[in-house]
């Protein structure tokens, strides 16, 4: 499907010193990277390390201040995305490349500059999603679709222009294992055809499988290139990090036997959606100290799920959901949170953070009543800064203060701060959607930890996640959310990741709730 | 019954056409996320601009043309403002209004009072003469039948067309349309320049049309009905058309009323058309996925392509 260039000798591109200085911060310092033909090369490091200004640059979105860079063995200067894409570059991006209120086939169209290459798209849509396991419906809109249809999305608009080089950041965050798996052997086979891929992830597991050579980045520099498959995941976390990861404690809390914390019942609840998935009839309970993970593929319910529990969604049933055994169904956010409910939804920013907001105004948000941040209708600010530098602190947020606005900070960051926040009011019931969805290894691992010490204190948690592996690391328990059922929560011991799967992709979730 | 629908149909058209202009204009400019407030400002503007031209070259096609300019050059200014110098558009928007009504009154000073050229009605020998039919459909000035073209082909350019879709998805989201490569700017100059030529033809048909002359001004809170109608058609084409003929309608109808001497307050007369257009407009307008669907997400938003 793709045409053979002549120069099949040399790299297909090739970075020399490149550099680029933003006001205050040096996000590339002379970096070299070559990407060979046929090659899947993984660029690796933690959020913040320059990767994302790298692709940029190479997609023609940013101008490098100095260095060169050199495609199939010519010196160009790429100066914008559309002459990238006749290049022959394509990039599937992990934020802001998508439209909302357009469709499928419309984003798709506006990533096509050739009127002619336009024709016939829909039917072009559905035959390269069909071939590479990426099912897309052409006119549906985005905003209906989940963070994993909207990523499957990118790929088939990168897919379609038949590039000769495809720059993938954090793909498979979003996919099941064995949709991962279908991505790589499309990947695999893009490579064999003669299309370089430059790879960046966070799953290190995923690289060792997937990619021939790697480059690591640390604070805007190279500081390693390397054969991933002779490294281990260790290895490399820890260049990336630059310092030795401490194992992760998987200790396996004792689960009193006492009454749930949480206790959900028959809870049926209609998606606001047109295009979500109804709940129906979901049922589990998550006692003292455990951890109960929700693993299934974006868009089964997840949302709905994750909205019903924090009261977004009222449910109309007081007894459909119990927190302490107070029937809090019809309640509210705010009454819940009273109550001892703390809540993390999916999209950080315009959901759990205003981006526009200081850090302390975004923490006053949410914990205004149980930390007492208000008094006779008067802000306290100097509790308000107190409380967001202690979370800060306790997790790590890398930021310039409690001033910082959230917009301002990258993925991982702002995600320590928001389960940091949640986590410092003390809650009896945590619910968190996603915690560490495009987060690098080190940001994951404190999440994880803080995860595991709420249990440890009582506290019932409940994490709703794509991350099989995230699952099974913190996880005492585990159920599958598919088509808007839950399957019977079992024993994270007993289950395999492989049964799973396959449970998330649908096949067995009849048989599941059956066997109760 | 024949005479007043005829008179009602003929009147209600002429009163609808410049907000249907104008709107138009505007829906176009607020599709790429531009919110230009300055629409009544460029009305005033295009009014006495096209006044002048009219008045000197004593061509009403001619004013039409100068009108559309003069609306035009406003609105470059404020999109020189806003996009190129990134001020606050409401805030820019409020200063064009407030600067088109002096800078109207100031030239139109030495032209009131004067006759101008009126643009001629179409006549067709036998069709125009018809009953009812002929004045309404065949006896109508030319910009009557351009107001449904030019929103025909809005409508088109909007939904069907691969430049529409480019002008729509700026307006959604600035940071995805810059990521793939479009000009954000450049997008929103072209559309806010089309948004004030649209509003300064609104202005030359109130001179050169609905009334032929040129008065202080003279459109009369116009301006901002039609920014309302943009709104509250939920930036959809078709019912600005419905918006506009709404607010004519009840318009003539309220003048019928207080013709006929019913005792009512005239001043709650006056204010009906704008409280029941905006009114029925917003029952209609209600579903809230409808407007997420339309509604320009990147709506006044001032966009900097980082560097």
């Amino acid at each position: 499907m793709l045409d053979r260039a002549t120069s099949e000798a040399g790299p297909i591109l090739s970075l020399r010193g490149v550099t680029k200085q933003y006001p205050g911060c040096l996000a590339n310092d002379h970096v070299d990277l070559t990407v060979g033909r046929n090659e899947i090369h993984a660029l690796l490091g933690e959020n913040g390390a320059g990767k994302s200004t790298l692709v940029k640059i190479i997609y023609g979105v940013m101008r490098p201040d100095a260095g060169e860079i050199v495609w199939q063995g010519e010196k160009v200067t790429i100066e914008s995305p559309a002459h990238a894409r006749r290049l022959g570059i394509g990039m599937v991006f992990q934020h802001f490349s998508l439209f909302e209120s357009l469709t499928v086939a419309q984003n798709i169209a506006l990533g096509i500059n050739d009127p002619a290459e336009r024709v016939g798209l829909e039917k072009r849509i559905i035959e390269t999603s069909r071939e590479y396991g990426l099912p897309l419906v052409p006119d549906r809109t985005v905003h209906d679709l989940s963070v994993g249809e909207r990523q499957r999305i990118e790929i088939v608009r990168c897919l379609l222009q038949n590039p000769r080089l495809l720059i993938m950041d954090e793909p498979t965050s979003v996919l099941t294992p064995q949709e991962a798996e279908t991505l790589f052997a499309t990947l695999r086979r893009l490579a064999a055809e003669g299309c370089s891929i430059l790879y960046i992830s966070h799953k290190l597991e995923e690289i060792r499988a997937l990619c021939d050579t790697a480059t690591i980045m640390r604070l805007g520099r190279v500081v390693a290139h390397c054969n991933p498959r002779e490294k281990s995941a260790k290895e490399l976390a820890e260049l990336m990090i630059a310092a030795e990861l401490e194992p992760q404690a998987r200790s396996r809390r004792v689960v009193a036997d006492a009454a749930p914390r949480l206790a959900v019942e028959a809870l049926t609840v209609a998606s606001p959606n047109p295009f979500g998935a109804d709940l129906k009839s979901i049922s589990f309970s998550v006692r003292p100290g455990e951890i109960l993970g929700i693993a299934g593929i974006a868009g089964n319910g997840q949302n709905e799920l994750m909205d019903a529990l924090s009261g977004e969604i009222p449910t109309g049933q007081p007894d459909a959901i119990r927190i302490d055994g107070t029937p809090v169904g019809h309640m509210g956010p705010r009454e819940r949170r009273a109550l001892g409910g703390c809540f993390v939804p999916e999209e950080r920013n315009g959901h759990g953070a205003v981006g526009a907001m200081t850090l302390s105004d975004n923490g006053f948000l949410t914990a205004a009543a149980r930390k007492s941040l208000a008094r006779f209708g008067f802000v306290r600010h100097g509790r308000i800064a107190e409380f967001a530098r202690d979370v800060i602190a306790r997790y790590d947020v890398r930021t310039t203060g409690p001033k910082a606005q959230a917009r301002a900070l990258s993925g991982g960051n702002l995600q320590k701060f928001l389960v940091g926040r949640e986590i410092l009011q003390a809650p009896t019931v945590l619910v968190v959607n996603q915690p560490t969805w495009g987060v690098d290894a080190g940001a994951a691992a404190a999440i994880h930890r803080a995860l595991a010490e709420l249990a440890q204190n009582g506290a019932a948690v409940v994490v709703i996640s794509q991350d099989l592996d995230e699952i099974f690391l913190v996880c005492d328990r585990i159920a599958v959310i598919a088509g808007g059922r839950l399957s019977t929560p079992i024993p994270v011991a007993e289950a395999t990741i492989e049964q799973i799967g396959l449970v998330m992709g649908g096949t067995q979730a009849k048989s599941e709730t059956a066997h109760v | 019954m024949i005479f007043f629908l005829t008179s009602f149909v003929v009147s209600v058209m002429a009163a609808s056409t410049p907000l249907l202009l104008a709107a138009t204009g505007e829906l176009v400019a607020e599709r790429s996320g531009v919110l230009n407030l300055g629409v009544e400002g460029m009305m005033l503007v295009g009014a006495v601009t096209g006044f002048i031209v009219g008045h000197y070259t004593d061509s009403a096609a001619l004013g039409i043309v100068g009108a559309t300019f003069g609306g035009a050059a406003l609105s470059a200014v404020f999109a020189v403002l806003t996009l190129t110098l990134l001020s606050n558009q409401t805030a820019a928007g409020l200063a064009l209004t407030i600067f088109g009504r002096g800078f109207s009154s100031l030239a139109g000073a030495a032209f009131v009072g004067i006759k101008g050229p009126v643009l001629p009605r179409l006549s067709i020998p036998g069709l125009s003469d018809l009953s009812f039919f002929g004045p309404t459909l065949f006896g109508q000035d030319a910009l009557i039948y351009g107001s449904f073209i030019i929103l025909a082909m809005v409508w088109w350019f909007l939904n069907r067309s691969h430049a529409g879709l480019i002008l729509r998805a700026v307006g959604d989201s600035h940071d995805a349309a810059h990521a793939i490569g479009y000009s954000v700017t450049r997008i929103r100059f072209g559309a806010t320049l089309f948004g004030g030529a649209m509003a300064g033809l609104a202005g030359g048909y109130m001179s050169l049309a609905y009334s032929p002359l040129w008065a202080e001004n003279m459109t009369a809170g116009r301006g901002w009905i039609a920014l309302a109608l943009v709104v509250f058609a939920t930036w959809r084409a078709g019912w600005l058309l419905v918006g506009a003929y709404l607010f004519g309608a009840i318009m003539y109808l309220s003048l019928y009323v207080q013709g006929l001497g019913v005792a009512i307050p005239s001043a709650l007369i006056s204010a009906l058309p704008y409280i029941v257009t905006v009114v029925v407009l917003a029952l209609i307008a209600r579903d809230r996925r409808r407007i997420r669907l339309n509604q320009p997400a990147c709506l006044g938003r001032s966009f900097a392509a980082g560097t």
